[in-house]
């Protein structure tokens, strides 16, 4: 049943391994094989699966510090969107991690299917870059994203719920040593998703994780490779130099913001792909705010002279300064600045203004999401207030951006570049406090800055949308006052 | 079992009391001094009291450089203030301090854990593990799976895997890392009495053996107070001074 290559003694369905029972192999691959498990004790509160590393020849180095690494660094994650870790076995007796099996399916399932709808597209990259900041933020880069490696769990009504990252035998942790940083003499991933300084030998950069999720998300806009699948080291150095067919060149309705999006991952230069995962999954989840530069309408890839110029520079070329996941998390937050443009008095929307101001100078890198709500009666929804509706929202989107012009003018948010780092929405709802908790939320936002209502009067009579957004919502808040 | 390794003390007797009180708070149920118990610090008498009082508790205790140089003179390698020190040192033990210190073993093996003031090859020639060569070098004079030393005083933590490669760490202070049975690991914790990373909070580490687990710690304590009792008894200015900048 095991290879004739595995050197221990093969595994067979009713073993027992550190307490746990094997029922059923359901995967032999490369470099491991899984196993359905359940505990002796039968206390199990989890489905769970067992990962047995596959050891070729006893000694070799991939597979085992690999496992090493994973073994490392799987329990010291937690949240959704990794699967829970249980149990690890020694390699003194027989290797294994026992942790939760996770219901749904893996991405690779659909690669076949792509070109997907642009819907299915975005949801799918939505979903995996918060993901990938849940996991940034626990001070880790995945180094191995691909299809293969990440799993949504079953959601409502048939859906896909939350993405889940598998396998963490290439991973990088910011706080624990690095036990593959020199082990071996060529680049370390997946040869089609693998980023330019990853191919440098950087194994630090969680702006990594983000091209390959680039490379995943062309591949399923477009069913091509973005960088093909080279087997030689000069051929994984092409994407420092040479950039990839633009997706709208074999997909003319691929709309040219997310072919922003996904040549802005592909980037080879990280400095100029997004800052964080968490802004990626704004990008997506706004698609009416992101910035078109030349390369949303490029159909074309860069001519000959071009490329040769970045061949040049890519021969001699060091990566730059260096970021930890959890610090580039920290120095790209995404601010959320709830103004209520229409009943706020002149002076709190200017305290409200400068205090914004000062939260974002501290932060080069930082997103300011301009909000404002507007409120919408629960029963309304048939009543012909159409044309009323949208004219108000217009009038409201207006006074926001008048409220941010300082902002704007004076932290240089603006620049007609690539890096928007202010948007604009005017959401409608009939509980304000819940409408801007739930934009935090789907937004990873890390910073609300609100004005408090001034009159106490006011405030006892309408409730304090501040106070609920203090209580509900899971970031940083601030309250502005007006000194007056 | 919650094993607390502390080295370089140095005679800093604030330091040593804020790692203690520290390392109880963090369960510690044994002590591993890793050697320099004086030399450089104010408090050499306080100091050796408490390590000889922990030894009688079960503790292990080895020799360092500072302490052979109180008990048999200074090397010559010994820098100008670090040989002042050592008269004045020697002149403020009594005898049974200077025969604890002159007691002391150079190398203690528990189980596979080795400890040892500088390094595991040549632990007479106080040979500083200052890179991965000497870290290898040390790590394959023994079988043990962990080495703990001192000498170093920035923290550290290198391992060796069976293919030979060699990695080294620079930790981040109350992180725990669970330290892989593939491999063999060298560990610093880094100084309690004269910490040199530019952080003036004291160092040790806790090593849980069940788990092979270790923590390493960095523990803030009044390093004025121990500065002005060095000034207070004469000894060099500088090494006050080093104790604000931990430099």
């Amino acid at each position: 049943m095991a290879s004739d290559a595995s050197t221990v003694a093969p595994l067979s369905a009713g073993q027992i391994i550190e307490g746990f029972r094997l029922e059923e192999r359901t995967h032999q691959g490369g470099m491991a094989s899984l196993w359905r498990v359940s505990s002796v004790a039968g206390n199990d509160a989890l489905p769970l699966i067992m990962k047995v590393p596959r050891l070729r020849g006893g000694d070799d180095p991939t597979t085992v510090v690999g496992f090493e690494v994973e073994q490392m660094i799987l329990p010291t994650l937690s949240g959704p969107h990794v699967p829970k870790f249980v149990a690890r076995g020694d390699f003194a007796q027989q290797p294994c991690i026992v942790m939760e099996r996770i219901a749904g399916s893996s991405l690779r399932e659909r690669l076949d299917a792509a070109p997907l709808t642009i819907a299915e597209v975005v949801k799918i990259g939505t979903k995996i870059a918060i993901a990938l900041h849940d996991l940034h933020r626990q001070h880790v880069v995945h180094l191995d994203v691909k299809p293969s490696n990440v799993m949504f769990r079953p959601g409502p009504d048939g859906q896909i719920g939350d993405a889940v990252l598998i396998d963490f035998g290439l991973a990088r942790h910011a706080h624990l040593p690095d036990l593959l940083e020199e082990e071996f003499e060529l680049p370390m991933g997946t040869a089609p998703y693998m980023s330019p300084e990853q191919v440098q030998f950087v194994r630090s950069d969680p702006r990594s994780d983000l091209f390959a999720l680039g490379v995943t998300l062309y591949h399923l806009a477009t069913g091509a490779r973005a960088f093909g699948n080279p087997s030689s080291v000069a051929g994984l150095r092409r994407r420092l130099y040479r950039d990839p067919v633009p997706p709208r060149a074999l997909r003319p309705d691929c709309p040219p913001w997310l072919q922003e999006i996904i040549l802005r991952c592909l980037d080879a230069d990280p400095n100029r792909r997004h800052q964080s995962a968490a802004q990626l999954a704004f990008d997506l989840q706004n698609p009416d705010q992101v910035v078109l530069t030349d390369r949303a309408e490029r159909r074309s890839r860069h001519g000959a002279l071009r490329t040769l110029r970045r061949w040049f520079a890519a021969l001699g070329a060091q990566p730059r300064e260096r970021w930890t996941p959890s610090q580039l998390a920290a120095r790209s937050p995404i601010v959320l600045a709830a103004v209520d443009v229409a009943a706020a008095t002149p002076a709190l929307l200017q305290a409200q203004c400068q205090t914004v101001q000062r939260v974002m100078q501290t932060e080069p890198g930082a997103r300011l999401a301009c909000v404002a709500v507007m409120k919408t009666h629960r029963i309304a929804m048939d009543e012909p207030m159409e044309s009323d509706g949208s004219s108000k929202h217009v009038n409201l989107l207006v006074q926001l951006k008048h409220w941010a012009r300082p902002l704007v003018q004076s932290l240089a948010l603006e620049r007609r570049d690539e890096d928007a780092r202010v948007t604009f929405h005017v959401l409608e709802a009939a509980d304000v406090a819940a409408a801007i908790i739930e934009f935090a939320r789907k937004n990873q936002v890390d910073h609300i800055v609100i004005g408090a209502r001034s009159s106490s009067m006011l405030r006892r009579y309408l409730g304090s949308v501040s106070t609920q957004v203090v209580a509900e919502s899971g970031c940083n808040v601030t309250v502005v006052r007006a000194t007056e | 079992m919650n094993l607390a390794l502390i080295t370089d003390l140095h005679a800093n007797r604030e330091a040593v009391e804020s790692v203690m009180a520290h390392a109880e708070r963090e369960g510690a149920q044994r002590y591993a001094f890793l050697g320099d118990f004086v030399g450089y610090g104010a408090d050499p008498g306080w100091v050796v009291d408490l390590v000889r009082a922990e030894v009688k508790r079960g503790a292990i205790a080895v020799m360092g450089n500072h302490d052979a140089a109180v008990v048999k003179g200074p090397t010559p390698t010994m820098t100008a203030p670090a040989r002042q020190v050592v008269g004045w040192t020697r002149d403020q033990l009594n005898g049974a301090q200077r025969d604890f210190l002159a007691s002391l073993p150079l190398v203690m093996t528990d189980a596979d854990r080795l400890f040892v003031h500088a390094n595991a090859f040549a632990p007479t020639e106080w040979a500083y593990v200052l890179g991965r060569m000497e870290a290898i070098r040390s790590l394959h004079s023994t079988h043990c799976r962990f080495t703990f030393c001192g000498h170093v005083h920035e923290p550290k933590l290198f391992h060796l895997a069976p293919t030979g490669k060699a990695g080294d760490f620079t930790p981040v202070p109350g992180v725990p890392i669970a330290l892989s049975p593939q491999r063999q690991w060298l560990a610093i914790p880094g100084s309690a009495g004269q910490p040199r990373d530019g952080n003036p909070a004291a160092c040790y580490a806790m090593f849980d053996t069940g788990s092979a687990t270790l923590t390493f710690h960095r523990v803030p304590y009044d390093h004025e107070a121990a500065g002005v009792k060095i000034r207070a008894a004469g000894l060099p200015q500088s090494l006050a001074e080093r104790l604000v900048d931990g430099e």
